[in-house]
């Protein structure tokens, strides 16, 4: 494992969440697996993976643009003992070759990781085609599905070596562009299915994932001058949702909040209102995310500013909650 | 010995066309998929008789060919090649799409009994093969990959996606059969999706093409024994009758998935006892 010096951190920053997973993860937990295999639908030169192109030829399969052939020949390299990362951008990777997803690694349980880039609103002025907002509610309805989002570019790096332990099928979200802001600034432990408590709060718990895990960090600064005492937890993992973390967050909370670059239907508010609805007596939960609609075009900034998904937004919103 | 063979896969063709009418007898209101199961019968006893390496009493070995049923409606082939070579049990084959039973109306992958890759859903499996087909070249395994292909299947875009891919990847050890039965569930795919020269298309696709009768166990025999030249993936072409050997199953749509009633199975039965097909 690369030491995570702050130097590091910065770097990995400014190479966002896939500059990372791709440039710098994957390059290292091949070095020690001959098993790992790296697929990529014509977006080698994006994804930042042309060190590993060049280190390990043998190793890696451009399939064109046939995101659903790519899922295929995973499952066959999979099928034969490789561990295999696959990629390409979010919207695509999920929707295009969905029942490739749902049967060749869902059904047969292989051990293929599906890397989905650029999710959220990331790809800006691509437009819609390009927007990954449906990408949660998709892949976690799918039996054996592990699903992640990592918060920045040093949880990006963990995302990958985790999943090249686990012999299971892992839908990874990569969120943000280039220049992902920080959020962890030294090592810790991830696992799996464990939440993480980033900041302790006894009025509101923000639960969020990806990109938006720095956004609500932000925005329970803002909270804290309000009055109004917010914890955060990053939920890193949407499937298996960690449940023990939502029973402490609706226990000490009047309110819980999820906050994701995603539609608000079927994505980690679901996921996490899916349990809390089985608890008794729980706070009411808010709700933030894109609503269900299709975006307008714009660049990344202003899409999230529109779509209300800025700290002083998400406080805003939580401060009108709590007054009601 | 060639005769032998021969007459080994005739033999095998018939036992199995009997079987699997029982099969769909037994199955009930359920009804089974006998048109494009019976179809593809010389087949299936062709590779399972003659041409797969596999040892049944250690089924992951690592030099096994593969075997990718992609048309997975036709367990009728399947399944009784599967019973004739010992991986299923005459009892096992008799609990075929009961409650519970591992012999579902599409396979699902059980390495133990001989089954590569769950089916049902059509224009999956090639793909999967390609990737079999590179590890086994990238690991320099003798071992050949195998997929079994409708030409209604065909149909389906995923397929040529994949066909393309085991070209650009020279994957000489895998090859595509295609059940040529020109029936799909609505009607002749000449009427409903016309393949056109599916031959001249897939040489076009960078593969070395055979077209053959799919009913003659010899000809299918010595098309698969061929040896490999060159580095061209390689598909063959059976030309073949849906329902083949049934008098009122061949070439009828209505028979892709039907319930076989008592006297249709008797009728069935003395025609297949009747004729030793070719």
């Amino acid at each position: 494992m690369t030491n995570l010096t702050s130097a590091n951190i910065r770097a990995w920053s400014r190479l966002g969440q896939m500059g990372t997973f791709f440039g710098v993860a994957l390059l290292e937990i091949a070095k020690s697996r001959d098993s790992v295999k790296v697929l990529t639908a014509d977006l080698a030169f994006l994804s930042g993976l042309n060190r590993f192109k060049t280190s390990y030829p043998d190793r890696f399969i451009n399939v064109g643009i046939a995101e659903q052939n790519m899922i295929g020949i995973a499952a066959g390299l999979a099928m034969e003992g490789n561990c295999v990362f696959t990629t390409t951008y979010a919207t695509f990777i999920t929707m295009r070759s969905f029942e490739q997803i749902r049967h060749n690694l869902g059904y047969h349980n292989l051990n293929v990781k599906v890397i989905g880039s650029s999710a959220g609103l990331a790809m800006g002025m691509s437009g819609n085609t390009h927007y990954a907002i449906e990408d949660l509610s998709l892949i976690r309805t799918i039996p054996n599905l592990i699903v992640l989002s990592p918060a920045d570019s040093v949880e990006a790096y963990m995302t990958a070596l985790a999943a090249a332990e686990s012999d299971l099928p892992i839908y990874i979200r990569l969120t943000g562009g280039l220049n992902c802001p920080i959020v962890y600034n030294e090592s810790y432990d991830f696992s799996i299915g464990k939440s993480i408590m980033l900041r302790e709060g006894g009025d509101v718990t923000i639960i969020a994932s990806g990109t938006m895990v720095y956004v609500s960090l932000e925005a329970a600064k803002l909270l804290e001058s309000y009055g109004i005492s917010a914890a955060v937890i990053n939920m890193h993992t949407i499937k298996p949702i960690d449940k023990e973390a939502i029973e402490i967050a609706c226990k000490r909370s009047q309110l819980i909040v999820t906050v994701e670059e995603h539609n608000v239907v079927g994505g980690l508010g679901a996921a996490v209102s899916e349990y809390k609805s089985t608890l008794k007596n729980t706070p009411i939960q808010l709700f933030i995310g894109i609503p269900d609609t299709f975006c307008k075009p714009g660049d990344y900034k202003y899409l999230l500013d529109y779509y209300e998904l800025s700290p002083n937004s998400i406080a805003q919103k939580i401060k009108k909650t709590m007054k009601q | 010995m060639k005769c032998e063979l021969i007459n080994k896969f005739t033999v095998m063709a018939k036992s199995m066309r009997l079987n699997a009418l029982k099969m769909a007898l037994n199955a009930g209101n359920i009804g089974a998929h006998l048109g494009g199961g019976f179809s593809c019968i010389e087949i299936f006893a062709v590779m399972y008789g003659g041409i797969m390496n596999f040892n049944i009493s250690d089924p992951m070995w690592d030099e096994r060919d593969r075997f990718l049923v992609s048309k997975a409606h036709c367990v009728l082939a399947y399944y009784t090649a599967l019973y004739e070579v010992g991986f299923i049990s005459l009892e096992e084959l008799e609990t075929f799409e009961s409650n519970g039973s591992f012999l579902a109306g599409h396979p699902m992958r059980n390495l133990k009994y001989g089954i590569e890759y769950s089916g049902g859903s059509l224009g999956l499996a090639l793909s999967v093969g390609v990737g079999m087909a590179w590890d086994a070249k990238q690991k320099k395994r003798k071992n050949r990959v195998f997929v079994l292909l409708g030409d209604g299947e065909c149909d389906e875009g995923s397929n040529w996606e994949a066909f393309m891919s085991a070209s650009q990847f020279c994957l000489d050890n895998l090859i595509v059969i295609i059940d040529k039965n020109n029936l799909q569930y609505d009607g002749l795919t000449s009427e409903i999706m016309n393949l056109g020269n599916l031959s001249q298309k897939l040489m076009s696709f960078g593969w070395e093409v055979f077209e053959v009768n799919g009913h003659n166990v010899q000809a299918i025999y010595e098309i698969l024994t061929l040896p490999i030249q060159g580095s061209k993936p390689r598909v063959i072409i059976a030309d073949t009758i849906k329902g083949k050997g049934v008098s009122f199953m061949e070439g009828n749509r209505e028979w892709h998935h039907k319930t076989l009633n008592q006297v249709q199975f008797e009728t069935a039965i003395s025609e297949i006892e009747r004729e030793i097909i070719e």
